[in-house]
């Protein structure tokens, strides 16, 4: 039972994370109906953009404040070059777009800060943490804690931010109604920056909290596809949405990792590990078989 | 001067639907084909068969799966590799388990198998739409090669699912080198290539665009949504196949599941965005063109580097090849959403006026 | 005229439809005779589109039956209702945008066409067949709404009157024996109304398609239908000839916005 609380509470843990870059599609979604693809590959630009500042000589804020500046140019370029272009083309063709994004970052990346996987430290250990191995006898990741406790605050910053900041209200407003959003006077193409630059900032939250855990390298850019049955899972448009289903994702991949190859053994020869990579996918599946609108969706007839 | 509608009066709805209605046109593909057929095993030698002909023959197979669903039936699909490998890795068990079954009837069997397992997966498009279903096309694309992975059974046991493959051998001919191969490969594909066109061009795929375009008036007209992208979830998933077990059988030899990953899907998917979405011949230039960047990128950086002075690794070019391929999906999104088929038109067109424009 | 107006076709009882807390349609009912042209109007959000939905299954009500050609249903669905011969247009375009005038046509015969996906792939005879003798009946759509010149054009390339010709030329195609038009006219110049008017009147008056229709413009509502339903915030407060809802004093005072 102990054991089973152990996998639990680590899933849930690495659950915040994907909450953290499944936060980063649902901005980008509600204030623009982009369906950006290239969240994975800027949480690997800003991690690398880290990295890449600190090799360099600069000390660790000020490698974050450049890395969230090449997030902002990027977002700024991003508008400019390609969705401006795009805004009378179907979802899909966004989407399909955001899919070069993600390759053309992946390919420029490495080019521009080298390509060898580096450390990164943020002064947080991997150890367990001892006042809960000792009371309760299970092992809790002091990192993965400290994480979980910075992606709960970068989500209730983000929060307060919507809720009570004109350009934050403006945003929502922009989700909701696009005519709206023009008469308080701020015009969309700034709103998509701001966007991008928001997610940007949140991209580089979680790079950095995923490149100091694993290593700032390649595999980074997978974030996105551990976000996307969250989002699934949670709604697209969801900020809870992206919470809980990062939640039930992280907790459930990691259970079904450790319990389900031995129930399979047994009905079948082989080795089933790496269950985590396609687990949570079916999960979302089945999902939204039962519930197509999603956990916090709600239930829509196309009007005609 | 040459290229000209005028003179060729249709004097029925036959003459009409034809396949190519203009003559020019009849001639261009026959002409094409003769050249594939005669000409090219003729002149070409071992490198071009192994590299370039068939690998583009069998890409442009799967790009037109592909295109069928995504292009014509509105599904975006992230997991064409995966339906590859379904009909790779079930095409080898058909020749290793059924006695004496020809190459052939394995090879549509494996389609077959391919099919259904599009259908399984094309089951959520009932309840579900645009980016959802394209997320939910990734699971099938790291659940099938992950249980070809798992299951020894599917590759006989061999050490992470590599499978060889038998010789092909067709009513006693043996197809051992590059030429026999490409030739077989060319015959299946036109074909294919030609079904594909008969069925885009009829009521099947009218209901797949009408789907496409507009969902409700489709369901209004008579036109069943879930029948209707279930078929084109299972045809696509019959060339994806295909696609895949000739991939397996007449090209590489030997594959692991590991190697139809989602990159080659996304390969597949920028093969249509490139060539043109919904259009058959899009599916052929696209593969074309994304199979030869990278060749002409290898040959041209390190000119191009040495000429600059600079050091060039090996690393370096592949980025670079996988910013290259970013930025001209970007940019054929943003310039021409319908691809190099669509310049190809606009080719014509501007010839049919030549040389008096107005 | 030389049609005549025949029996109840379509009966609606009591049809009440909510989409989460707003009430659409508030305990409607109504008939339609068989070769009438029945109008229903209203303000707008008065719930006429919905109504048309519900007629042809694309919404479902919460309450009410529908009795269509003697059949009593709790609510239609499309399958039903094409199969049964009712054909529609839709108040914001619904053509399928990248395919031509001809397929759009086309597809409106979709359920007469019997040949399945492996016919096609092959061409096989009656395939082929099948598609030639389609064409045939599409072509007579064709020149019956005068759109011959565009017949190739990818209907995306179209100007509105013209799309909304061919979204009227895709219903006619299945040769309904009910048409649904939901603002046929909307958008259009006096020009393109005319001939839109006259297109609807000959179909009516040729085929004896019944027709059931939602139009803003009150002079073509009073030229062109038998009898008339007003809707105003989800609830029937008029239905007659022409005339009678003309001095309805609830439709006058819904009609000149007097708070009710
Ligand atoms: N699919 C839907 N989902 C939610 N609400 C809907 C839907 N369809 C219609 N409604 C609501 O039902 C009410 C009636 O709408 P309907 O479109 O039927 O009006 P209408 O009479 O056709 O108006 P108009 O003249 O503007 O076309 C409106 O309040 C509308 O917002
Ligand atoms: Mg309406």
């Amino acid at each position: 039972m102990q054991f089973f609380f152990e996998v639990l509470i680590g899933g849930l843990l690495s659950g915040i994370m994907y909450s953290l870059v499944a936060l980063g599609f649902v901005l980008i979604f509600k204030a623009s109906g982009v369906f950006n693809f290239a969240q994975g590959a800027m949480v690997y630009l800003a991690a690398l953009s880290v990295v890449g500042c600190m090799e360099k000589g600069a000390p660790i804020w000020l490698a974050v404040i450049l890395a969230f500046l090449v997030m902002v140019v990027f977002g700024v370029l991003t508008e400019r070059i390609v969705l401006r272009r795009m805004v009378n083309q179907s979802p899909i063709s966004l989407f399909m777009a955001t899919i070069g994004l993600a390759f053309f970052v992946q390919g420029a990346a490495p080019l521009l800060w080298g390509n060898q996987p580096r450390g990164l430290d943020i002064g947080l250990v991997d150890e367990p943490i001892p006042y809960i191995l000792d009371t309760f006898g299970i092992v809790v990741s002091r990192f993965d804690l400290a994480a979980a406790g910075i992606a709960a605050a970068l989500v209730l910053v983000l929060a307060l931010f919507f809720q009570y900041t004109r350009v934050g209200r403006a945003l929502r407003a922009v989700a909701d109604d696009h005519q709206a959003a023009m008469s308080i006077g701020i015009p969309l193409q700034h709103i998509w920056v701001m966007v991008w630059g928001v997610a940007g900032f949140v991209a580089l939250v979680a790079g950095m909290l995923w490149g100091a855990r694993n290593g700032v390298q390649f595999a980074l850019t997978f974030a996105a596809l551990k976000a996307l049955p969250v989002l699934i899972l949670g709604g697209f448009t969801s900020v809870p949405g992206a919470i809980v289903g990062g939640l039930i994702i992280g907790a459930s991949e990691k259970l079904a990792e450790i319990y389900l190859p031995p129930l399979m053994q047994g009905v079948l020869e082989g080795n089933f590990g790496g269950i985590e990579g396609w687990f949570p996918y079916v999960l979302a599946l089945v999902f939204l078989l039962v519930r197509p609108e999603g956990l916090f969706g709600e239930k829509h007839i196309d009007r005609v | 001067m040459f290229y000209r509608e005028t003179g060729q009066f249709k004097t029925s709805y036959g003459a009409d639907q034809q396949i190519f209605p203009i003559r020019q046109d009849r001639i261009g593909v026959g002409l094409v084909l003769a050249v594939a057929f005669l000409v090219v095993p003729a002149l070409a030698g071992e490198y071009w068969f192994n590299a370039i002909l068939t690998p583009f023959l069998i890409f442009a197979l799967a790009a037109l799966g592909l295109n069928i669903l995504t292009g014509y039936a509105g599904q975006l699909s992230l997991g064409s590799a995966a339906f590859m490998a379904v009909g790779a890795y079930a095409a080898y068990n058909f020749q290793l388990r059924v006695e004496g079954i020809p190459i052939l009837v394995s090879f549509i069997c494996a389609g077959l198998t391919a099919a259904g397992v599009g259908i399984l997966f094309g089951l959520p498009s009932l309840r579900i739409k645009g980016f959802y279903l394209a997320v939910a096309t990734l699971a099938a694309q790291f659940f099938i090669v992950w249980c070809l992975t798992k299951f020894p059974w599917l590759s006989n046991n061999s050490s992470s699912g590599v499978i060889s493959t038998p010789t092909v051998k067709i009513l006693g001919y043996v197809f051992d080198g590059a030429r026999d191969k490409y030739l077989l490969v060319l015959a299946i594909v036109s074909v294919m290539a030609l079904m594909a066109k008969n069925m885009v061009r009829s009521k099947t795929g009218r209901s797949w665009m009408a789907v496409r375009d507009m969902d409700v008036a489709a369901e209004v007209i008579g036109i069943p949504l879930l029948r209707t992208k279930l078929l084109a979830f299972a045809v696509s998933s019959f060339y994806c196949g295909v696609a895949g077990a000739l991939y397996a059988f007449c090209y590489l030899g030997s594959v692991e599941p590991d190697g139809f990953s989602l990159d080659l899907s996304f390969h597949i998917l920028f093969m249509i965005i490139i060539g043109g979405v919904g259009s058959i011949l899009g599916s052929f230039l696209g593969a074309a063109f994304i199979l030869l960047l990278p060749i002409l990128l290898d040959v041209l950086l390190p000119e191009l580097s040495s000429l600059l002075h600079l050091q060039l690794q090996g690393s370096t070019v592949s980025h670079i090849q996988t910013m290259v391929f970013g930025a001209l999906i970007m940019f054929f999104l943003v310039v021409e959403p319908h691809g190099l088929a669509r310049l190809w038109q606009i080719a014509k067109e501007k010839l049919r006026l030549w040389p008096f424009p107005h | 005229m030389a049609r005549q107006i025949g029996d109840v076709i379509l009966d609606l009882k009591n049809i009440s439809l909510r989409f989460g807390g707003v009430r659409a349609l508030t305990d409607i009912s109504f008939d339609v005779k068989e070769h009438e042209v029945r109008a229903i109007i209203g303000p707008n959000g008065a719930g006429k589109s919905s109504m048309l939905n519900v007629i042809n299954g694309v919404y479902r009500p919460q309450e009410g039956e529908i009795i269509f050609r003697g059949e009593h249903r709790h609510n239609m669905n499309t399958h039903i209702a094409s199969a049964a011969g009712i054909a529609r247009t839709f108040q914001n375009i619904a053509l399928f945008k990248g395919m031509s005038v001809l397929d759009n046509l086309m597809s409106g015969r979709t359920l007469k066409m019997k040949a399945n996906f492996l016919q096609h792939a092959l061409w096989w005879g009656a395939a082929r067949n099948e598609e030639l003798a389609h064409r045939a009946k599409v072509e007579e759509v064709i020149d019956f709404l005068e759109i011959e010149h565009i017949r190739k054009t990818p209907v995306g390339r179209l100007p509105y009157g013209l799309q909304k010709r061919v979204e009227l030329g895709r219903a006619l195609a299945a040769e309904p024996s009910m048409l649904l038009l939901d603002e046929p006219m909307a958008g259009m110049n006096v020009e393109e109304k005319q001939d839109m008017c006259r297109f609807i009147l000959d179909v009516n008056d040729h085929f004896g398609t019944t027709i059931v229709l939602i139009e803003h413009d009150m002079g073509v509502v009073m030229d062109i239908s038998d009898r008339v339903v007003v809707l105003d915030y989800g609830k029937k407060i008029g239905d007659g000839t022409p005339d009678e809802v003309k001095n309805n004093p609830e439709v006058i005072s819904a009609y000149l916005g007097t708070q009710h």
